[in-house]
């Protein structure tokens, strides 16, 4: 079972607010293998939120076990977490949390700089994951020189930069329109398909169609894991979406 | 992260806001400048007044009456009068390595000029010897001699001031003149080289110089031996010089073993401690002055970090989930905080610098920066940033990723 990626067990999350406890998380099993590609799903409020703050390692359960990549997580202090967090997991962001007036390789850079035991060239790292999202002549431009789905692929390449067994994103289409969503979503299905574990938290549909399989919350507890059938293809759609635009123009 | 990394990662953080940054810095600037000038003045001070003292000539033992315990019960320095004429006579006999000693007894009162000029000046009685020990010169005419001490002579000796107050500045012009002191008609036989004034301001050529055996039997009742100067015969001699005067004296005073000394025998580096320790103590009250203005400084420098470490809660979250440790996030912003203050600190001692050289130019006083000063006042902008960029780098490096991170 090594293979598994994510296992968690039992997990529940409990904030209490004044008198009441609200339980984000009720009780959640769920375990994901490695290679597949997930969308959690739920309208706000289900706990989609701290499910993503869970997976990212960013927050602790109040009981339960999680397991990440063979590592029990709930048993870390801060110190492993931020480790953790640095070596396992790529974050790709709704809001792109890219530095700002920071350049792109900079930004590529930042995570191999907290980085303990570092073995390879940080410069030539970054460079090629930039050249991977498909920006390695935009390398020098600031954030804001560049449009959303640029910065977003910016982010990406940030998350992939450190080999990360998880790629997690909070819903990493929020600020985009249509086409570059599909377009991110076109990336994350070659990573996955190269390998790599993906999990997206949205609430859009569009999107999570483009996964493997759906993940639902509702009140804290799972109502739905199936398999998405049939996928969708974004690097077809994309294609599409373009032919339509040259047919219009 | 390795230091170079967070240094370039707080340089380019301040440069970001250069006017700010500079606002802040100005605290520290202003601070470690003051604290320069001010340690400048003063140290500028005290090697003026070491410098006159040297010249005062390096062999010079002083004695002077008074207790040498000047704490617990003893009546205090000077306050009872133990010194005699004897005391100097014995000296001048008995010791070997005090070359030359001459007492000193002083005398006041309103000097007449024998044209009618009135003044005022303290008439020095001493030993023709004193003229060695002192190094003085004389100008016009000549010092008095050994036979005009023991014959008593009426005659004196001017200092440059007194002669040109009472009889102008012609050359010779005091010289066979006659000065009354207290009805007593001296002759003028010499005039002093002028030696300008003390470091604290004293005239060294408002004196008049005259025998002490005529001093002491004209102007009785008016005069106290003020002290006994000696001048060892090589300054390698001056502290064994010290010790044998001490147990002379104690002789001539027939003290007892128990007994303290009811005199003082100092040197020239016992007098420059003492002249100088006044600008010590002005030292440290202006370093104390100039230390505030820095702690002030430092405050200013706590106040924008911690609006920094506000403003960029942002960025701290998004640090913190690519995987930087708390220490990471509180190092980041201590050496901000460091830099800064230190840059600070830098352009302090470059206005230090300015201001001791304006400061020197305008007034005229001697200004003298050592490099302890200048480092310890680094040193110091250093510690500022460290104290009060720690607050608000623990601040940064308790905030919650998730908080960070949702932060608007």
């Amino acid at each position: 079972m090594a293979a598994d990626v994510i296992r968690i067990q039992g997990l529940t999350r409990t904030y209490i607010m004044g008198a009441n406890e609200v339980h984000a998380l009720d009780g959640i099993d769920l375990t994901i293998a490695k290679g597949e590609m997930v969308a959690v799903m739920g309208a706000s409020g289900s706990g989609k939120s701290t499910m993503m703050n869970m997976l990212g390692c960013l927050d602790k359960p109040t009981s339960g076990s999680y397991e990440l990549d063979g590592e029990r997580v709930e048993v870390m202090d801060r110190n492993q977490l931020a480790d953790l967090r640095n070596r396992r997991i790529g974050f790709v962001f709704q809001g792109f949390n890219l530095l700002a007036r920071t350049s792109a390789l900079e930004n590529v850079e930042l995570p191999m700089m907290y980085e303990r035991a570092r073995k390879k060239d940080v410069r030539e790292a970054a460079v090629a994951a930039l050249a991977r999202v498909g920006l390695a002549d935009r390398s020098s431009h600031l954030p804001n020189e560049l449009s959303g789905g640029q910065q977003q692929r910016v982010a990406i390449a940030r998350a992939l930069v450190t080999e990360p067994a998880l790629l997690l994103a909070d819903e990493p289409t929020g600020n985009l329109d249509s086409r570059t969503s599909v377009e991110v979503l076109a990336l994350f299905q070659e990573l996955n398909d190269n390998g790599l574990t993906v999990v997206m938290v949205t609430h859009e549909d569009s999107i999570a169609h483009y996964a493997k399989r759906i993940v639902e919350l509702r009140d804290g507890r799972i109502v739905r894991d199936e398999p998405v059938n049939p996928r969708g293809n974004a690097a077809a759609d994309l294609a599409a979406i373009d032919a339509r635009k040259k047919g219009n123009a | 992260m390795k230091p170079q990394m967070l240094i370039r990662i707080a340089l380019r953080s301040i440069r970001r806001t250069k006017m700010r940054s500079t606002l802040t810095a100005l605290g520290i600037i202003i601070g470690v400048g003051a604290v320069i000038v001010m340690v400048a003045i003063g140290h500028g001070a005290k090697s003026r007044i070491e410098q006159s003292i040297k010249n005062l000539g390096t062999n010079m033992v002083v004695i002077t009456p008074g207790a040498a315990n000047t704490g617990n019960v003893s009546q205090g320095a000077g306050s009872f009068n133990r010194l005699k004429i004897e005391d100097a006579e014995k000296l001048k006999r008995e010791s070997v390595l005090l070359a030359d000693v001459s007492p000193v007894i002083m005398a006041f009162g309103r000097i007449r000029g024998n044209n009618g000029t009135n003044w005022r000046c303290p008439v020095y009685g001493v030993d023709p010897a004193y003229q060695n020990i002192r190094d003085w010169q004389v100008g016009q005419g000549q010092f008095f001699d050994a036979r005009d001490l023991r014959a008593r002579r009426k005659v004196c000796v001017l200092g440059a001031t007194v002669a040109l107050q009472i009889f102008g500045d012609g050359e010779g012009a005091a010289l066979g003149q006659e000065v009354i002191l207290r009805d007593v008609p001296f002759t003028v036989i010499g005039v002093l080289a002028p030696k300008g004034q003390t470091a604290s301001g004293t005239d060294q050529d408002d004196v008049i110089i005259a025998p002490y055996t005529t001093v002491q039997e004209r102007l009785a009742g008016h005069q106290f031996i003020a002290q006994i100067l000696g001048s060892a015969a090589s300054p390698s001699d001056v502290v064994a010089a010290m010790t044998e005067a001490k147990a002379i004296m104690r002789e001539s005073h027939k003290l007892g073993d128990w007994e303290e000394s009811d005199f003082q025998v100092k040197n020239q580096a016992d007098l420059a401690d003492a002249a100088t320790g006044a600008t010590d103590v002005m030292t440290i009250l202006l370093a104390c002055i100039a230390g505030i203005s820095l702690l002030v400084g430092g405050i200013g420098i706590m106040n924008i970090m911690l609006v920094s470490v506000t403003e960029r809660t942002r960025e701290i979250g998004i640090r913190m989930a690519i995987g930087a440790r708390p220490a990471d996030v509180l190092l980041q912003f201590l050496v901000e905080a460091i830099v800064l203050s230190l840059l600070g600190g830098l352009l302090g001692v470059a206005l230090g610098y300015g201001g001791s050289w304006l400061v020197g130019r305008l007034t005229g006083w001697p200004t003298m920066i050592d490099g302890v000063t200048v480092s310890v006042a680094l040193g110091f902008s250093a510690a500022v940033g460290v104290f009060f960029g720690f607050w608000p780098a623990r601040k940064a490096a308790a905030l919650n990723p998730i908080d960070a991170l949702r932060y608007e």
